[in-house]
């Protein structure tokens, strides 16, 4: 190989990360410069090996000298960049953004099957969050027990996309989606069918385990038994990147 | 140290399931070393029935669901310095909020009619039920809390921790001793 054959190399620079130069390439994201540099950000609808879709809010950081409020997962780096990821403004926004999860829909830990297993539960003890500022919204929501091994509960979804990218970008099936606005939102399976009817799930299990919640589960499990299995997925990006 | 000045604590029950108290008990050997240092003034585990005056802490397990527990809650505050959210149903509203989807007259249809075990003219109780709020709500929908102990129940240390850290001077931390659901 000559040294002249054609390898991409994005433009590398220096930007602050809460005062402390850091080195970034143009094709990087602030949340992963912050995590190469061990500053960890909060997310939950982020997941390595997935798109990053933004969704979730939680990753907010300040971009400087404005303190512009950005999403770190879908924000790139660009030169001379300064960016503050921890302020008493960001995690009082991020335990307000939990709360409103926690009191969108019904997330009762004490009978969920997975308490102890569950991203959203966890990081409430991250941040600090004892309890709920807002009204609780006790929304009535269904539950698709339809499928054979998997069941899908709408009362503990919180719309952070995982299931719906991991079934489009990794298994390439595209089962899931999500239909409605704003408050009306719902993950389906299809065209809004039952999941056990859907032509197009092959029943793989990728988006119960990269659920971060009690939303997708595999059936027989009780209260605190679902824990969810992640390792296929940095594996399985790793190979789609080399295609 | 004298029994005057002894510190006042309260627990009260509202709708739990009481695992709350039983986790209270549970811390065990404790209870006696605590008793040295607290006047357990009013519990469903000493006789008292009204709620005394003057109460420096209160521990109150339970969602507010009726019209008794928003009462209860309300003298609770007047009368306590401070108030202390005890597991998850005081604090998010947990199995008792399951049923707020649904309307007051359709549950006590569902319990005191339709259910199996009951005859078939059987009516909701005219008297002695209280009559249940639209929503069983956390406690802090409905008075000031000023700590709050997530967990199903709260571990037996964590509420021992508390009350050692409060009779010290200390403000505990909540997220290093429990979390909801626990």
């Amino acid at each position: 190989m000559s040294p002249k054959s054609v390898v991409h190399h994005p433009e590398t620079f220096t930007i602050k990360i809460n005062d402390t130069d850091v080195t970034a390439q143009a094709d990087q994201t602030v949340l992963q410069v912050a995590k190469e540099n061990g500053i960890e950000i909060p997310a939950l609808c982020y997941m390595e090996g997935l798109s990053a879709w933004g969704g979730c809010r939680l990753c907010l950081v300040e971009v400087l000298p404005q303190g512009r409020l950005m999403p770190a997962c879908t924000t790139a780096c660009y030169q001379q960049m300064e960016v503050l990821t921890h302020s008493p403004r960001l995690e009082a926004y991020r335990k307000t953004i939990l709360e409103l999860m926690f009191a969108e829909r019904n997330h009762v830990c004490s009978v969920c099957v997975s308490n102890g297993n569950c991203d959203l539960q966890s990081m409430a003890t991250k941040l600090g969050v004892t309890h709920v500022h807002v009204p609780y919204r006790y929304p009535s929501l269904t539950v698709d027990s339809s499928h054979s091994q998997f069941r899908l509960d709408h009362n503990r979804c919180i719309l952070c996309s995982r299931c719906v990218r991991v079934c489009d970008e990794i298994e390439g099936a595209h089962t899931k989606d999500i239909m409605g606005r704003g408050i009306d939102c719902m993950v389906v399976n299809d065209l809004n069918m039952p999941w056990g009817n859907s032509d197009t799930c092959t029943s793989c299990s990728k988006c119960v385990h990269v659920c971060p919640t009690g939303a997708l589960t595999e059936k027989g499990t009780s209260a605190g038994e679902m824990a969810k299995r992640r390792k296929f997925l940095p594996y399985l990006s790793l190979m789609r990147e080399d295609d | 140290m004298s029994d005057k000045a002894k510190p006042k604590v309260a627990t009260v029950w509202l709708d739990g399931c009481s695992g709350c108290h039983m986790s209270f008990l549970d811390i065990d050997e404790r209870l006696i070393a605590l008793a040295g240092l607290v006047d357990i003034v009013h519990s469903p585990i000493v006789d008292p029935k009204d709620f005394p005056h003057d109460v420096d802490v209160t521990l109150v397990e339970g969602a507010v669901s009726s019209e008794e527990d928003l009462h209860k809650a309300q003298i609770i505050r007047q009368r306590s310095k401070l108030v202390i959210s005890l597991g998850d149903c005081a604090v998010t509203g947990n199995v008792p909020a399951m049923r707020n989807p649904f309307k007051p007259a359709v549950l006590l249809e569902r319990a005191y009619v339709e259910n199996a075990s009951t005859p078939k003219d059987r009516k909701p109780p005219a008297s002695y039920l209280p009559p249940l709020l639209p929503k069983a709500k956390p406690i802090h929908e409905v008075i000031d809390v000023d700590i709050y102990l997530p967990g199903c129940p709260p571990p037996a240390d964590a509420i021992f921790q508390v009350l050692v850290d409060l009779l010290e001077g200390r403000e505990p931390d909540i997220n290093a001793l429990t979390r909801f659901g626990r």
